[in-house]
């Protein structure tokens, strides 16, 4: 099945920015700093104590709850501090620093063995997932072994591996699809099987026609398994858009995909999921996407987790345009950034420095009512109204309306011909609500 | 080095088209710059004078507005421009200067800011400015220019006024045949006001708005479909050409009934909105006092314009739909 959902938008896809699509490998970081929150849920705790000497793979936090995860040292040296520091989605917050070594000694082999699903069952699965750490690597960042662990009475019929990459700028996925499509592909496996589902689609955008070659090829071994390429549309890698795009099911409003018996994961947590369960690998590096026209030379980097984002900017140089936004993720749904000292997280699939010319501060002008958010708002929703209630502090009236079924994707604002910060005032009526509910 | 100070920080998305307001407003002025020469090429250089006083005037207006008022909008914005620029090509050509300066005055001062300004208006305001002059100076408002300029031009009533007093066989008299009088449709040498005659410059301008993304096919399409079906039922398959291009209806069609803020925000609305203006546009052509009922449609379906909002709601993805 392959389905356009409605909405949606075109901005300008800005890849080529990066040249090439071989992924370089960026040298460890002399001072590496693991933020315990690196997922969606609580916060991990720290396992190791200032002073501690650790390896490359070495667990230094372990999940504490149900939705949280372990974090693991990227480098081998010592453990300075454990203390607040910059980080990415919270502004601040508490980070295991470790001072390297310089000798890079790595706690495990990691070798790729010969590979035969037949070998793992679900448990041996689940608990190299849960052990390693592995979260979404699409930006959710949501810790995987919860999602491969759904409770008994809603069964997963269909895997979905989003390939699609939809983002503006980003090109790691891409990336790492031609890298490493074997290693994807048989992470999808393992997926399959973690949850017993009858069928497996991985989803890439047309866009990516090598990539889609590849990764073809390297399913023609295995039953199951289908790749769909679909029509470069914004946002397409949505969780709820490519569900509905491959199985023409909705989810309903307010439930998860698991409801539909469909289960999403990121090409890169593929991936990561086969290097954990097959060769023992920790999560503890991943590809990261430089770009941006104040970058010097945009491309893709290995980058081990807790490297600071200077470090990887450094790693190339700014280009000397006058740079007006830092920001973690894609241009559309990614955060901008106060400073560029916060760390590389499980999440960060790309980092943009955009100069002054392509994320200019939107002048604002008055909603003039023409329609075009709603008819990009793949969600059905009508952003105009939603944004109008919230700033006239009617978060209930928005609420009624859909406010909670928005999914931040950013068409709405992307579109607007007058300007309007509609996001901004969709985000601050949710978080309105929240308070509203914990007080 | 890179630190706050030089760093801007706001939530997402961080791109945006570059269609902006003052874009979309630029844009549908410069196509509607042809309908206006055409104007001018058919009835003279009054009708030029017309057009630049209504738009002088309506800029004027707004600035005094805006600075009253302090508003954050800036006139710069395209909109008075675009609504003194439509004003004047619904008026006739022969009216006087200073009427068409008030008509403008009035369109900007009251029928936008004192509704609160650009997003704020209920009525089209170059619509609400002619509905003022037709009721303030209605003898001025329905005289029409004998196109002199042009040998074969006998009469200074336009089509619809002929037919609506004196019937079929007067406008065969006058035109001869009906593929003479449609050609002369088509391309503009008619009575009638200034920017209403040539229907083939307003369709390309109005195809070419929809094909940037400016206005969507939704209105128009529903507008003139409306119209060609009463037609059929109302004079036959050979009156639909003559009703779908006299008049104002392909300047209204796709150029104010498309006004964004007056007309509903959803698709399944605009389709209401369109039909609505056909209705009663046919119904003000066959049994209404006035030869022509595209301003009076319009200004009437702005005002159920909410109304239709309410009752026209998008269905939320995973939703049924109430
Ligand atoms: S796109 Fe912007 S101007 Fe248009 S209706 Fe939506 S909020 Fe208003
Ligand atoms: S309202 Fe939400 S879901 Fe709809 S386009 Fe805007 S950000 Fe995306």
């Amino acid at each position: 099945m392959k389905i356009s959902f409605k909405g949606g938008v075109h901005p300008p896809e800005n890849k080529h920015l990066c040249k090439g699509l071989k992924i370089k490998e960026l040298p460890a970081p002399e001072t590496a700093y693991f933020a315990l929150q690196q997922s969606i849920g609580s916060p991990s705790e720290p396992v190791v104590k200032k002073g501690d000497s650790v390896k490359r793979g070495t667990c230094i936090a372990r999940a504490t709850g149900f939705i949280s995860s372990n974090v693991h040292s990227s480098i081998s040296g010592e453990v300075i501090d454990i203390k607040k520091h910059p980080h990415p989605l919270l502004g601040c917050a508490r980070a295991v620093i470790v001072k390297s070594d310089g000798q890079d000694t790595p706690c495990g082999s990691f070798q790729e063995s010969d590979f035969s699903a037949a070998l793992f069952d679900k448990n041996k699965i689940l608990k190299a997932v849960s052990d390693s750490g592995i979260v979404g690597l699409g930006g959710a960042a949501f810790p995987t072994h919860v999602k491969l662990n759904p409770p008994a009475e809603k069964p997963i019929n269909t895997v979905i591996i989003n390939g699609a990459e939809c983002e503006p700028y980003l090109t790691s996925d891409h990336s790492l699809m031609l890298s490493s499509a074997e290693k994807i592909v048989k992470g999808a496996i393992l997926i399959t099987k973690a949850v017993n589902a009858k069928e497996c689609v991985i989803a890439v955008e047309k866009n990516k026609p090598d990539a889609i070659d590849l990764i073809k090829k390297a399913c023609e071994k295995y039953n199951n398994l289908k790749v769909i390429a679909f029509n470069v549309k914004y946002p397409q890698g949505a969780e709820k858009q490519l569900i509905f795009s491959v199985t023409a099911k909705e989810v309903p409003s307010g439930t998860l995909p698991m409801d539909v018996g469909v289960l999403v994961q990121n090409v890169g947590t593929a991936n990561a999921v086969y290097e954990a369960v097959v060769m023992k690998k920790p999560l503890y590096e991943r590809v990261v996407t430089l770009s941006g026209r104040g970058i010097l030379n945009p491309c893709n980097w290995k980058v081990r987790i807790g490297t600071p984002f200077r470090n990887v900017i450094n790693a190339v140089g700014l280009s000397g345009e006058t740079v007006e936004k830092l920001i973690m993720g894609g241009p559309m749904m990614g955060l901008a950034q106060y400073t560029d000292e916060v760390p590389v997280i499980k999440g960060t699939s790309g980092i943009l420095v955009l100069t002054k010319k392509e994320a200019l501060p939107f002048k604002h002008l008055p909603c003039i009512r023409c329609g075009k958010c709603v008819e990009v708002c793949p969600m059905g929703l009508i952003p105009a109204d939603l944004s109008k209630f919230v700033s006239g502090e009617k978060t209930d009236e928005a609420k009624e309306i859909g406010l909670l079924d928005c999914m931040e994707c950013g068409s709405c604002n992307y579109i607007c011909p007058s300007g309007t910060n509609l996001l901004q005032y969709i985000k601050l009526g949710k978080y309105e609500l929240m308070r509203k509910k914990n007080a | 080095m890179l630190r706050d100070k030089h760093l801007t920080v706001t939530v997402s998305p961080h791109i945006k088209t570059d269609l902006t307001t003052e874009k979309m407003m630029w844009t549908v002025i410069t196509v509607l710059l042809p309908v206006a020469a055409a104007g001018v090429y058919f009835f003279g250089i009054h009708a030029g004078l017309v057009i630049l006083v209504s738009i002088i005037s309506a800029v004027l207006a707004e600035s005094l507005c805006l600075k009253i008022m302090r508003r954050g909008t800036a006139v710069t914005d395209g909109s008075a421009f675009l609504t003194g620029l439509l004003l004047s090509l619904c008026l006739p050509p022969e009216i006087p200067l200073w009427m068409a300066a008030l008509g403008s005055f009035f369109a900007i001062a009251v029928g936008k800011q004192a509704f609160g300004g650009l997003g704020y208006n209920i009525f089209n305001p170059a619509l609400a400015g002619r509905a003022f002059l037709m009721l303030s100076f209605a003898k001025e408002m329905t005289t029409w220019k004998t196109l002199t300029r042009f040998p074969d031009s006998i009469t200074a009533a336009t089509p619809l006024n002929l037919l609506k007093e004196q019937g079929t066989d007067a406008l065969m008299t006058v035109y001869g045949s009906m593929p003479h009088l449609y050609k002369k449709l088509f391309l503009g040498n008619v009575g009638g006001s200034i920017g209403e005659t040539s229907a083939v410059l307003l369709l390309i301008g109005g195809c070419f708005l929809i094909a940037r993304g400016i206005i969507t096919w939704h209105i128009p399409v529903s507008y003139l479909a409306t119209v060609a079906v009463i037609s059929v039922f109302t004079g036959g398959i050979s009156n639909v050409l003559f009703q779908l291009l006299a008049g104002g209806l392909m300047l209204g069609a796709f150029f104010m009934a498309t006004d964004l803020v007056t007309t509903p925000i959803t698709k399944s609305g605009q389709i209401i909105f369109g039909i609505g203006c056909g209705l009663i546009t046919m119904l003000i052509r066959v049994r209404g006092g006035y030869p022509e009922g595209v301003c009076y449609s319009i200004l009437l379906l702005n005002a159920v314009t909410p109304l239709i909002e309410r009752f026209t709601k998008t269905r939320i993805f995973g939703t049924q739909k109430q």
